[in-house]
């Protein structure tokens, strides 16, 4: 951990011009996961970019009906939100299932967007990785991989993705907003998240020295239900090893909305976007949630250690969808 | 030697690598230079002596370093303290004033909640978080689905069960396994 | 039986106030004028030598004030333990060994030093994987703790192949790590050529002596203080790299230094419980009881020194029969050297017998505590020796009637809630007897109040409070009476805070100079002369005399789980313990000691995973992120109970350890609870959701 600076961005323009002008530098808020990357040697950063006191604190109603979170709420306010308790419960189990209370009331929406993967050869400077250092192998691929992808891997990195809360926002339909220094945009967290492909060292589509500013949830369809339900090791206060955000409507026993995501098992949060076109108009029935789940799951690649992913994501997206399914009957 | 922001303002320090910050420790205020990468953790232990604040593991998974800064639980190891000046920190030893056991402090003792007692000014920092959290209706996992608040109100606080103590104080590990007594003691204290 | 030590039973710890106000002081937090921060560089090849070390760009990192390696750290005489040999030679004996001290004015620096070493190594083939066939194996002169390795007794082989019923399996456990909450540290300064150290170990003498040799200066040059200690659990038994780094660092640089080891870095330098291949074969009539019993135990250790985890010993304990083979053998691999943790040798291997012992109710359909209470036995069945007490069969029965085992349907896999399955187990408990000689003094001070002082060290046993009462006792006051200075080598010299021996080898000689004072006292007409009156009491001789009997704590562990049949999560819904331990002196601490061993023994059955990554020699999981330690979500309802025993052939107080034994029973007892929940069987721990579902996915459940 070498020395850096360190600047208090007084507005979002100068967090993004202070950024422009120090390579290297670092936007900083709740700092859980980059302080802790920075003390393993990950991280180097130049200059860090206080960006926790700017005014992105607050959750707010759109005009549609929808939520607007800003990036530095805290998870704990989020999750404890009372819209998002009972509009999007899927968003706030999500985050209480993440990490610690401790943890959660110093991470912020953003920064737990930006998460980086908890592969042990990522956090190790002195083992390989082409996440870390691009070209120096991977050796997940045949070496401890247990937690690691099952989906849309590839030979350049197994990693996945640690978030809870971007596996509810995806299956939530939420949009990540972005701020640079040529302007706005807004991308859908489905495709906030990158795939490794021959670029493991990018994690997102975050364009250089852009800021996350907000999330944006659309409003409810009518009638959907959503729930998160994680798996893990222990009881409390671990990663997942496989978890699923779903969200369904159902009328006259017909699926009329479903939304599904898993996590635990990609670079990216996974939308099940071919089991979701299944799903839809399929009659709400265990039947046509194995199938949509089976048909999502047939392009997982698993490897030696974690083969048991796949159906345990199969499964538990049935059981979850069924729980909901009973639910709205 | 150190190139420190001069002005004690820390708010633009680019090119310096050190700055001073104002911490309201335990009630007082402490104005001192630190090195950015010195986390708040580090700023108590090794240049304002209070040790309470125990180092497990340095990087956010064991809960002994918890403390509350501006009324909040939070792990001391990841803060970075230049980002945090200003800020009113409370440790185990801030609690207990005048001799006074704090309440969770003495239910610790009356319910033998330690045994080694390295992860205990942790727990107990995390204890009152967890309550004040409860009272003002954070939900945890264990929370049963309800309304959260009907109407403008504010939330109603959440009944602290075993369950909720378990599952809210999970962020605190304890190797020598005093778990049933620290989920006892928390339950003493709360409402 | 009633003195006034007796009826204060259920003290509040004395260290308590101090401990929950973040008073209490941990070796790390003492800061000498001038103190620096080490801090020490990990190998990063499985086995080799260092070809160079460049500290040029460390030393320039700002603050750095030293960077030791092999060529430039103070000579110190060979230790005897191997392990300790730092910074000796160019030798990489495992990945994380280490290789380099960074000393700097603060952690940062010295953090950014650390980094900025280039070790630059010639790595040689590492070979880090145990397998039932390695060619290496061979079968050590003695395990962990000076047992044999073989013994056999009648003709096993032949009862084995007669016996009406053979349950043979084989269980395997990986390595486990001890991960207590305050990691290794030292804190060394020395003056006028004598070393002043706070470290955090579980016995200050032993750290001396080794200190004082290596350095070579005469013990009285060396103090040790540990005055807290953040528990150890065998890791802080013996001393430890981090104490002569500090010590060496101070020497080199002339100022005081403190290391703090990094989380990270223990599972390499601190000990583990090495990994276990289990072969049991037990052999019964129709009726369960054993006619024949076989363990065989295959670990691995380092090449640095050998360390056997004893795990095929307590079939030597526990269970009556005529015919037995118990062996270990072992390969040594490059990998970190194992050492104590927590109950070494009874953990694992009451893990792999009383998993079998519910093999064998299962194949013959006896009950599994009806069972275990058929094969009970007065003598111990390896030595032949009469146990001085065994109360097994005592908390069997009182475990099962706490538990409510009564009309337990046996069929496995059919309690199904939902996608839950439910199932109950038991497991039996040993540990042995030890005891230590140690010394104490006890004075009387005009003012009416005492003060006793033994070098006993309190990581977390609350050693203050129960000695506190063992000398009110005995003087027949009030324990408040008694000041108890415990936690230096200034202090009269006491054996380690290990092997659950602590409170009966301290407490012995605090009882012996306490009642010799209480006599003396009592010949002065109970007057304090002006200047005081001290007595000093040593039990060598007593306390380490040969006796006649086995002797052993017992008890029996019942669980509850719940298996999630969708997920693969076991879930423990309840643990109950109880324990015939001699007398219990302390309630409340001594349910701390049993409830905390049965909550390790959880995270043995459940969460605690660790493995070898082959391809770079370490450990893969090794910070508390990935290492699952229980959380408190983990254990609902734990809960030990204990039998008063009575036996008169241990020490004055009567009592046996109680640290340790509450670990061995857990394990099985959960694995029994799992097989009875899923009606398939793991003999892996973790029950992890992989293994879990693997099981289930080849035997569906009922």
């Amino acid at each position: 951990m070498r020395p850096h600076g360190y600047v208090r961005a007084r507005s979002v323009a100068d967090a993004l011009a202070v950024h422009a002008a120090h390579p290297g530098a670092r936007y900083l808020a709740g700092g859980t996961n980059l302080v802790d990357l920075m003390k393993l040697g990950v991280a180097r950063p130049t200059v860090l970019i206080d960006v926790r006191r700017l005014p992105l604190d607050r959750v707010e109603e759109t005009a549609g009906g929808g939520l607007l979170v800003g990036a530095t709420v805290r998870n704990s306010d989020l999750a404890a939100h009372p819209l998002v308790r009972s509009r999007y419960p899927a968003l706030s189990q999500s985050l209480l299932s993440g990490a610690s209370g401790q943890l959660r009331n110093a991470a912020t929406t953003g920064g737990n967007l930006l998460q980086r993967t908890r592969c042990g050869y990522f956090q190790d400077v002195s083992k390989p990785c082409n996440k870390r250092e691009p070209g120096s192998g991977c050796p997940a691929v045949e070496g401890s991989h247990r937690e690691l992808a099952v989906l849309g891997h590839s030979p350049h990195c197994v990693a996945t993705h640690p978030s809870d809360m971007a596996v509810a926002l995806t299956a939530l339909d939420a949009s990540v907003h972005l701020r640079g220094v040529s302007g706005t945009r807004a991308l859908p967290v489905s495709e906030f998240h990158r795939l490794p492909g021959d670029r493991p060292e990018l994690d997102t589509r975050l364009r250089p020295g852009e800021l996350v500013v907000g999330v944006e949830l659309p409003p409810v369809p009518p009638g959907a239900r959503c729930a998160y339900r994680k798996v893990r090791d222990r009881a409390s206060c671990a990663f997942a090893l496989v978890s699923v955000a779903a969200r369904l409507a159902v009328e006259n026993g017909r699926i009329v909305h479903a939304a599904l995501a898993f996590g635990g098992l990609a670079h990216r949060p996974w939308r099940a976007w071919t089991a979701e076109e299944r799903l839809v108009g399929a009659p709400a029935t265990g039947a046509s949630f194995a199938r949509a789940a089976e048909a999502e799951l047939e392009a997982a690649e698993p490897l030696r250690d974690n083969a048991f992913k796949v159906r345990l994501a199969g499964d538990l997206a049935v059981q979850v969808l069924g729980t909901l399914a009973g639910e709205g009957a | 030697m150190e190139p420190t922001a001069g002005s004690g303002d820390p708010a633009d320090a680019a090119g310096a690598t050190a700055s001073v910050v104002t911490l309201h420790v335990n009630g007082v205020a402490r104005t001192l230079a630190v090195d950015h990468r010195t986390t708040l953790l580090d700023a108590l232990r090794e240049r304002l002596s209070v040790t309470g604040p125990k180092k497990g593991c340095d990087h956010g998974q064991c809960g002994a370093c918890t403390v509350l800064v501006d009324g909040r639980r939070m792990l001391a190891c990841l803060l970075p303290a230049v980002a945090w000046d200003g800020a009113r920190v409370l440790t185990a030893e801030g609690l207990s004033e005048g001799g006074r056991l704090h309440p969770v402090q003495a239910a610790f003792v009356a319910r033998d909640a330690l045994q080694c007692g390295y992860c205990t000014p942790g727990q107990v920092c995390s204890a009152v978080g967890v309550l004040s959290e409860a009272a003002e209706g954070h939900p945890s996992l264990a929370t049963p689905a309800g309304p959260a608040r009907t109407g403008g109100g504010l939330p109603p606080p959440v009944r602290l069960t075993p369950e909720e103590i378990r599952e809210r104080m999970s962020g605190n590990l304890c190797r020598c396994g005093a778990y049933a007594q620290i989920v006892a003691a928390v339950g003493d204290v709360a409402p | 039986m009633t003195g006034a030590g007796r009826a204060a039973g259920d003290l509040e710890r004395r260290e308590a106030r101090e401990k929950v106000t973040g008073r209490a002081r941990y070796a790390a937090e003492y800061r000498p004028e001038g103190r620096l921060h080490g801090r020490p560089v990990p190998a990063a090849v499985a086995r080799g030598r260092i070809a160079s070390v460049d500290v040029s760009r460390a030393l320039a990192v700002r603050g750095v004030v030293a960077v030791l390696t092999h060529e430039n750290a103070p000579r110190l005489a060979a230790p005897q333990d191997p392990t300790l040999a730092v910074l000796r030679d160019d030798r990489v004996p495992h990945r994380g060994w280490y290789v380099a001290l960074v000393v700097a004015e603060t952690p940062e620096d010295a953090r950014a030093g650390a980094a900025a070493v280039e070790v630059v190594y010639e790595a040689e083939e590492h070979d880090v994987v145990l397998r039932p066939d390695h060619p290496g194996l061979y079968t050590p002169e003695e395990a962990n703790g000076g047992h044999p390795a073989v013994r056999e007794r009648g003709d096993p082989d032949a009862a084995l192949a007669a016996a009406p019923v053979l349950v043979e399996a084989e269980y395997r456990l990986g390595a486990l790590h001890n991960h207590p909450m305050e990691p290794h540290a030292a804190t060394a300064e020395w003056r006028d050529g004598g070393l002043t150290l706070h470290d955090s170990t579980q016995g200050g003498n032993a750290v001396r002596e080794v200190l004082a040799g290596m350095f070579g200066v005469h013990r009285r040059q060396v103090t040790v203080v540990a005055e807290h200690v953040g528990g150890g659990f065998g890791s802080k038994g013996t001393a430890r790299p981090h104490a002569v780094l500090a010590a060496m660092a101070a020497l080199h640089t002339g100022r005081p230094v403190t290391v703090a080891l990094p989380r990270r870095d223990l599972a390499a330098v601190v000990g583990h419980r090495a990994p276990t291949l289990h072969r049991v074969r037990l052999g019964a009539g129709p009726d369960g009881v054993l006619t024949a019993v076989e363990h065989l135990v295959v670990t691995r250790t380092s090449r640095v020194r050998e360390f056997v985890e004893q795990a095929a010993v307590p079939a030597r304990v526990m269970y009556g029969c005529a015919h037995s083979r118990t062996a270990h053998r072992v390969v040594a691999l490059d990998v970190p050297t194992p050492s104590w943790m927590r109950a070494p040798g009874e953990a694992p291997g009451m893990y792999a017998l009383e998993s079998a012992m519910d093999e064998l109710a299962s194949a013959t359909g006896v009950d599994p505590v009806e069972l275990r209470l058929r094969n009970d036995t007065d003598r111990e069945p390896d030595s032949g020796r009469p146990f001085s007490s065994r109360g097994l069969a005592a908390c069997l029965r009182e475990g099962a009637r706490r538990f409510g085992w009564e009309g337990r349907d046996p069929r496995p896999g059919v309690r199904r809630a939902g996608g839950v399955l439910t199932g109950t187990g038991v497991a039996s408990a040993t540990y042995p007897v030890l005891v230590n000689p140690s010394r104490a003094s006890a004075r009387a001070e005009p003012d009416g109040g005492f003060r006793v002082a033994v070098n006993a060290t309190d990581i977390g046993t609350g050693a203050r409070t129960v000695l506190a009462q063992i000398a009110a006792e005995a003087l027949g006051v009030p324990p408040e009476a008694v000041i108890v200075e415990v936690g230096s080598t200034a202090l009269p010299a006491a054996s380690l805070a290990g092997g659950s021996a602590g409170t009966a080898s301290w407490g012995w000689a605090v009882h012996r100079a306490c009642t010799e004072l209480a006599e003396r006292l009592a010949g002065a007409g109970g007057r304090v002369p002006p200047e005081g009156m001290a007595v000093d009491a040593d039990t060598r001789g007593e306390a380490d005399a040969e006796v006649p009997w086995a002797r052993h704590a017992f008890g029996a562990v019942f669980a509850e789980v719940r298996a999630d049949t969708v997920t693969g999560e076991v879930r423990l819904a309840r643990l109950l313990g109880v324990f015939a331990a001699g007398r219990i002196l302390n309630a409340r601490t001594a349910r701390a000691q049993f409830t905390g061993g049965m909550i390790m023994g959880a995270g043995m059955a459940l969460t605690e995973r660790s493995s070898i990554d082959v391809r770079f020699g370490d450990f893969a999981e090794r910070d508390l992120a990935a290492y699952h330690v229980p959380v408190s979500a983990d254990v609902p309802d734990v809960r030990a109970h204990w039998i008063e025993e009575e036996d008169p052939h241990l020490n004055p107080m009567g009592s046996k350890g109680i640290g340790e034994i509450g670990i061995t029973g857990a394990p099985a007892a959960i694995g029994n609870a799992l097989h009875h929940a899923l009606g398939a069987r793991l003999r892996e721990p973790p029950f992890t959701p992989d293994r879990v579902l693997a099981v289930l996915r080849r035997t569906p459940p009922g």
